[in-house]
């Protein structure tokens, strides 16, 4: 019997105990069985990032002799720095040393641009399918959706051989421009702003707004919670992108914190303390972008544009 | 202040739907205008096309000397207050009334003046900083009220305005809005399908059904010498009552024969009944020109009729009846009037209020035609 199993057990003794004692309100103890489950769940969820944070910090020589941390005793020791001192180390390459910090700087620089390029063409492309009409519209969407139905690796090769063509190789733009204009950015927009009402539009077309600015004013606004949860989709999809830099960049000083990281635990290295360093650094930029968009994310703001 | 000419506008949608065929409307400045009609006879498209919502598919829109059929909407110097309000739920109440003010580049004191003189107005004063969501039905139709004076346009496009309101402010909000026009005397064209709006606001108003402009004239003309069968029953309630039978003569002058055999001499005619004899035609009635007494002066003009409910509303009673051909009608009685159900009786037709009309549903009104 491991220590998981009496700690379960203790939790059911718990249980028994609390609905014998009270039969009067056996309420009681389904709340605390609603607490235990829920500290379950969250202990199951939270147990791989503690693991984690545990070994960035042990030295590499001790990495796998303890599954969390070493006894308190060997803490001197066996808990360090030594994993990011080797991160951060300057790293030759072809075109002079490169540090850790350019990778940062790289990643979060893609990841913006991605996100704000998507951004503006999908929130305009969805804007005009649902509220524009135009000829063909129906063409159109149905070949937007028939493009979703085929997986990106399908792509790959063409994609590649058009971008060594126009000479895009080792560029961002290489990154960039073949998502540019997302499908289902653009299908995300159209959905949240087909609901908003016409009356609103027209509205401020009266009102004195021009057609961009009913856009800007009108219609960014009203579909600002869903702005917010694509916002860090787009950028955790860019920051998370293995495959593209991987297959199109060459530069180590032009790499992403994905491919970098990859490099240490690659053929010719094993240094998974540093690769896990890097990885818990890496969490914190869209973690951060969460906390600051998690206001964005409440909804129903565009209730009471009409009677209700 | 503007006049608003409307000649010969068309609609027809991209379905080939044809909502508007060939309006011609003359609004004169400060003129309050109510156009009505059942729901899709093509009120709003019509209102919509004057705000620029719509293209215009024939016809031409003036609007003060310019006429604007290619001017979009925010240069057309109107402003529309929309039946669901449409007010931008993102911003305050101080943000929607000033939102078109801003647009048009005005100094922030400007801005700030009239927004405040307008809330003052309509009594919205302390709901400035409310987002619309915290206003009640009634605060938010101030407001969307108030999104349209602020800019003190050419003219004010209300679509429905009153329909979402419960029935007891309804009544308010319409006197309210009579004493605002009376204050700003700008140009107003207000859509409703309600004839009681119509009757109480409209300086003229203007009746349309399926597309076309039956009538335009002031309330109580429209009300008394109805053009068609259409306009005659669609203004009053309970409507007025049609009647079947023939045009005839008895003893030399004018008669209507109805189909039960009954006969009701008309008043002496300008001959605009002679190509008329011998015709199936339909007599109109309002109710409150039924009675159970003869008139003075004129000839016994009675119906035999059953009487099948009768509801007493307190200041009146509303008689609903059978004549002896089954045609149905209800008369519009005195409180006070006895009168029993089932029992067998006789209404008199007041003849100088009743008119004849051509058969249809838009049946030509040949009383008042002649004169
Ligand atoms: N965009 C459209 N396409 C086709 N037909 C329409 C459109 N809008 C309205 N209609 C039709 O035109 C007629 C008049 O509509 P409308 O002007 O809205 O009537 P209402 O008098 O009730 O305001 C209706 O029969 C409606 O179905
Ligand atoms: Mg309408």
């Amino acid at each position: 019997m491991n220590s998981i199993h009496t700690f379960l057990l203790v939790l059911a003794v718990l249980f028994a105990v609390l609905y014998a004692f009270q039969p009067k309100r056996p309420k009681i103890a389904f709340i605390y069985l609603r607490y235990i489950v829920l500290i379950l769940i969250a202990a199951l969820v939270l147990a791989p990032f503690f693991w984690l944070i545990c070994a960035a910090f042990k030295d590499p020589d001790v990495l796998m002799k303890y599954t969390f941390l070493p006894p308190l005793t060997e803490w001197a020791k066996e808990i360090n720095l030594s994993n990011f001192k080797e991160l951060f180390k300057n790293q030759p390459s072809m075109e002079g040393d490169v540090y850790f910090w350019q990778y940062i700087i790289n990643s979060l620089f893609l990841a913006s641009i991605t996100t704000i390029v998507q951004m503006f063409f999908s929130s305009m492309g969805g804007y005009a399918l649902a509220k524009y009409d135009f000829r063909g519209k129906k063409m159109v969407m149905l070949f937007m959706l028939a493009s979703m139905m085929i997986p990106g690796v399908v792509l790959l090769a063409p994609v590649y051989k058009l971008i060594v063509n126009i000479g895009l190789m080792d560029t961002y733009w290489a990154l960039v421009l073949p998502g540019a204009c997302s499908v289902f950015g653009m299908f995300l927009f159209r959905q949240a702003i087909v609901g908003i009402p016409n009356d609103l539009i027209e509205a401020g077309r009266i009102d004195g707004c021009s057609e961009f600015s009913i856009f800007m004013n009108l219609i960014m606004p009203l579909v600002r919670p869903m702005t917010g949860a694509f916002c860090l989709v787009t950028f955790l999809g860019s920051w998370n992108n293995f495959l593209g830099p991987q297959v199109y960049i060459n530069a180590q000083s032009k790499l992403t914190l994905p491919v970098v990281l990859n490099q240490y635990v690659g053929v010719y290295a094993n240094q998974y303390g540093v690769f896990l360093a890097g990885t818990l650094l890496a969490i914190i930029p869209p973690a951060i972008l969460f906390f600051c968009l998690q206001k964005e994310f409440i909804s129903g703001l565009s209730s009471g544009a009409v009677k209700g | 202040m503007a006049k608003v000419f409307l000649k010969d506008v068309q609609k027809v949608y991209d379905n080939g739907f044809a909502a508007v065929k060939g309006a011609n409307l003359d609004i004169a400045d400060k003129e309050f205008m109510v156009i009505v009609g059942p729901s899709g006879c093509g009120k709003t498209t019509t209102l919509r096309m004057i705000a620029g919502l719509e293209e215009i598919s024939a016809g031409t829109i003036t609007i003060g000397d310019r006429v604007v059929n290619d001017v979009p909407p925010k240069d057309r110097d109107i402003a529309m207050v929309f039946q669901n309000y449409a007010l931008y739920p993102h911003m305050t109440v101080f943000q929607n009334l000033a939102f078109s003010l801003k647009l048009r580049k005005f100094p922030k004191a400007e801005i700030k003046k009239r927004v405040s003189e307008v809330a003052e107005m309509l009594d919205i004063n302390s709901q400035l900083d409310k987002k619309p969501k915290a206003l009640s039905g009634g605060q938010r139709q101030r407001v969307a009220l108030g999104r349209a004076i602020v800019r003190n346009p050419a003219a004010f496009l209300f679509d429905e305005p009153l329909s979402n309101l419960d029935a007891k402010l309804r009544v308010t909000t319409r006197a309210e809005l009579k004493a605002l026009h009376r204050r700003l005397s700008t140009t107003s064209i207000y859509v409703t399908h309600d004839q009681a709006e119509a009757m109480t606001l409209g300086d003229r108003i203007c009746v349309m059904y399926n597309g076309e402009i039956q009538q335009v004239a002031p309330p109580m003309e429209v009300y008394d010498k109805p053009v068609n069968r259409f306009v005659a029953g669609f203004l009053g309630t309970p409507p007025m009552n049609f009647l079947k039978g023939k045009l005839s003569t008895k003893d030399g002058s004018p008669a209507f024969i109805l189909n039960d055999g009954d006969v009701i001499t008309l008043k002496n005619s300008n001959g605009q009944y002679k190509n008329y004899l011998e015709k199936e035609m339909i007599i109109g009635v309002r109710p409150e020109h039924l009675t159970v007494e003869p008139l003075a002066g004129q000839a016994h003009n009675g119906i035999k009729a059953k009487v099948n409910v009768v509801e007493p509303l307190g200041d009146r009673k509303d008689v609903y009846l059978t004549s002896t051909a089954n045609q149905k009608f209800i008369a519009n009685l005195d409180p006070h009037t006895k009168i029993d159900v089932d029992h067998q009786v006789t209404m008199y037709i007041d003849v100088n209020k009743s008119h004849i009309f051509e058969p249809g549903e838009t049946g030509k009104n040949i009383t008042i035609s002649a004169n």
